[in-house]
């Protein structure tokens, strides 16, 4: 009787797990395995394809365009992600507090960017940004000055900060705000009894408890960013002296594998990109793994 | 978590804090400018979009049902193509990816089989995996098939959502009771039924959440189409948009009408989101805190 029983569990936990586990192999594990196994050969005009080991590697990390494009994702993830968490946590604490129609309004706009493709968000801010069809000309011609160019080199960071900003913040403010409300009131109540202000209730009470869910959302804009491909790829074509082929990782991987049919070279570009997210990111997880984390 | 009774009690008095609310008008306004943008200047006709007037107000003239009808029959018609391509994607890669989550996160919260453990932190691992690392192999191993260039390029990748398996896993665990699936089995129930009759209904609200997070992924994926189609008209309407946007930057001078298109092929491409989101709220606000809590 309890080997019958046992037997249907392993049965029926794989009947329902299988369909999955078909697609995780097939889309998943294979398509990393043969990234992996292209990464390690080389195409020549004369010789045909040979095995070359680590070879890819080597030139891909001492390539000063793959090295140039991963200093700016990293770079940019060292700014972009704290500012939109930032700002998802105040937007989040303010709408906690504030309980209003206007404050129900707000949440729900604050939100919407995050129902538009980036790819349309991009084409969106390009106009913006443009000299001719932006409000940048003349608004900065009120007042005689030149517009900032967000489209040239010197602020095309900012200019993709900011519609990085715009697009995500209201999702993670959607998220800390559902792990807020689930916070029990009485706890408020009783760090008034012991005389906290608002600012020590939400310092020292709300955002260590909504602590995992900060976690999740730094994790989901670090993998997110490392592989920033939408937003420079559709305004290159309105900046292109600015943002070269080689401008990230991953459009540096895509230029490879598509426009030089180097796919032997892609592969390995883009091998190497998921190996440091997935180690950089379990690394992280790892060190933070003494508070309760998300997984 | 709190009962709603205590919680309405805690939370009677409205609190209105007006220097809060009058912050909160400012960034709502900056999230509203590029939509208002759009708005305004996709009423535009040429000489209004190009005249050098004010671009955040409505011209003299407004065209917006001429542009539209431009929209709709430029090309044959194309931009409607994209528009029902990209449906397609997310609808078929969304329900796809939602069986296959709403399945295995319920397998592996409510059986213990063999090699549980170590599957279930393959697919945690998975989460840490950047999708576009997988861009340019699939292309190759779709290309052995002659799979690329076809629909099944776009879709069968959709359907691999292992962030979604773990919401339900979590979901499962925590909302469906070894209880009541005890009860339905003792009711001679099968396992097939007990999932669909009284898991299923318990596991909604999540349901709807991983739905609606594998279709917005879908109907907003960029790269994976643009690697795998060539075909114009089986893009979507991100890759669709994006090429105009080439071409039209490519040639600036004669291109005026183009850019009247893309402003509103991006108003009309937005909408059908907005809508969705809006109507389903109820049902997504409760889901999306599961991730988060844990």
């Amino acid at each position: 009787m309890r080997g019958k029983v046992r037997l249907r569990e392993h049965v029926m936990g794989w009947l329902f797990v299988g369909p999955f586990g078909i697609v995780f192999l097939t889309l998943l594990i294979a398509p990393l395995a043969y990234a992996l196994y292209l990464s390690l050969f080389q195409k020549k005009l004369i010789g045909g394809t040979s095995f070359v080991f680590l070879d890819n590697y080597v030139k891909a990390f001492t390539d000063p365009s793959f090295i140039s494009g991963s200093w700016f994702v990293i770079r940019f993830s060292l700014v972009s992600i704290p500012l939109q968490i930032i700002m998802a946590l105040a937007l989040a604490l303010i709408l906690d507090a504030v309980t209003s129609l206007f404050s129900r309004f707000s949440r729900l706009m604050i939100f919407l960017p995050y129902a538009i493709p980036t790819v349309i968000g991009a084409v969106m801010w390009g106009f913006l940004y443009s000299k001719s069809f932006g409000p940048l000309t003349d608004l900065f011609g009120l007042f005689g000055a030149t517009p900032p160019d967000f489209l040239g080199s010197n602020l095309i960071f900012y200019g993709l900060v900011n519609i990085v900003t715009w697009q995500w913040a209201g999702y993670y403010m959607i998220i800390l705000y559902a792990a807020l409300q689930g916070i029990d009131p009485a706890l408020y109540e009783a760090a008034r009894m012991d005389g906290a202000g608002k600012w020590q209730i939400a310092l020292r009470i709300k955002i260590p408890l909504i602590a995992p869910a900060l976690l999740l959302i730094l994790v989901f804009s670090l993998i997110g960013t490392l592989q920033f491909f939408n937003e420079p790829q559709i305004l290159r074509s309105l900046a292109a002296g600015t943002i070269g082929p080689d401008f990230t990782p991953n459009m540096y991987a895509y230029q490879q594998a598509f426009a030089l049919a180097n796919f032997n070279y892609g592969s390995a570009i883009s091998f190497a990109l998921g190996g440091v997210v997935f180690v950089g990111v379990y690394g992280f997880l790892f060190l933070t793994r003494k508070r309760r984390s998300f997984l | 978590m709190t009962s709603d009774l205590s919680r309405a009690g805690a939370r009677r008095r409205p609190q209105r804090h007006l220097p809060l609310q009058v912050l909160l008008g400012f960034l709502v306004v900056y999230f509203l400018v590029p939509f208002w943008w759009v708005i305004v200047n996709s009423s535009k006709d040429a000489p209004g979009l190009f005249g050098g007037g004010n671009t955040l107000w409505f011209a003299d003239r407004i065209d917006f049902l001429g542009n539209l009808e431009q929209l709709f029959t430029y090309d044959n018609g194309i931009y409607g193509r994209w528009i029902l391509n990209s449906t397609l994607y997310a609808l078929a890669g969304g329900v796809g990816a939602t069986i296959l989550a709403v399945m295995a996160g319920y397998g592996f919260a409510k059986y213990r089989f063999a090699a549980r453990r170590f599957s279930f932190s393959l697919v945690l691992g998975a989460l840490m995996v950047p999708a576009t690392a997988l861009v340019i192999p699939t292309f190759m191993m779709f290309s052995e098939f002659g799979l690329t260039n076809t629909v099944w390029a776009v879709i069968l990748p959709s359907l691999l959502n292992p962030f979604g398996v773990y919401l339900m896993h979590v979901y499962a665990r925590d909302a469906v009771p070894d209880e009541i699936l005890d009860a339905a089995r003792a009711d001679g129930a099968g396992e097939i039924r007990t999932f669909l009759q009284v898991a299923f209904p318990l596991m909604r609200p999540a349901v709807v959440t991983v739905l609606l997070l594998s279709a917005v992924a879908s109907w907003n994926n960029y790269f994976l189409p643009l690697a795998m189609l060539s075909d114009n008209r089986l893009f979507p309407v991100t890759v669709g948009l994006g090429l105009w946007q080439g071409i039209a930057s490519a040639n600036n001078a004669g291109s005026t009408s183009l850019w009247s298109l893309i402003i509103m092929g991006a108003l009309m491409s937005v909408i059908p989101l907005v809508i969705a989101f809006f109507s389903l709220q109820r049902h997504w606000r409760g889901g999306l805190s599961v991730g988060g809590l844990r």
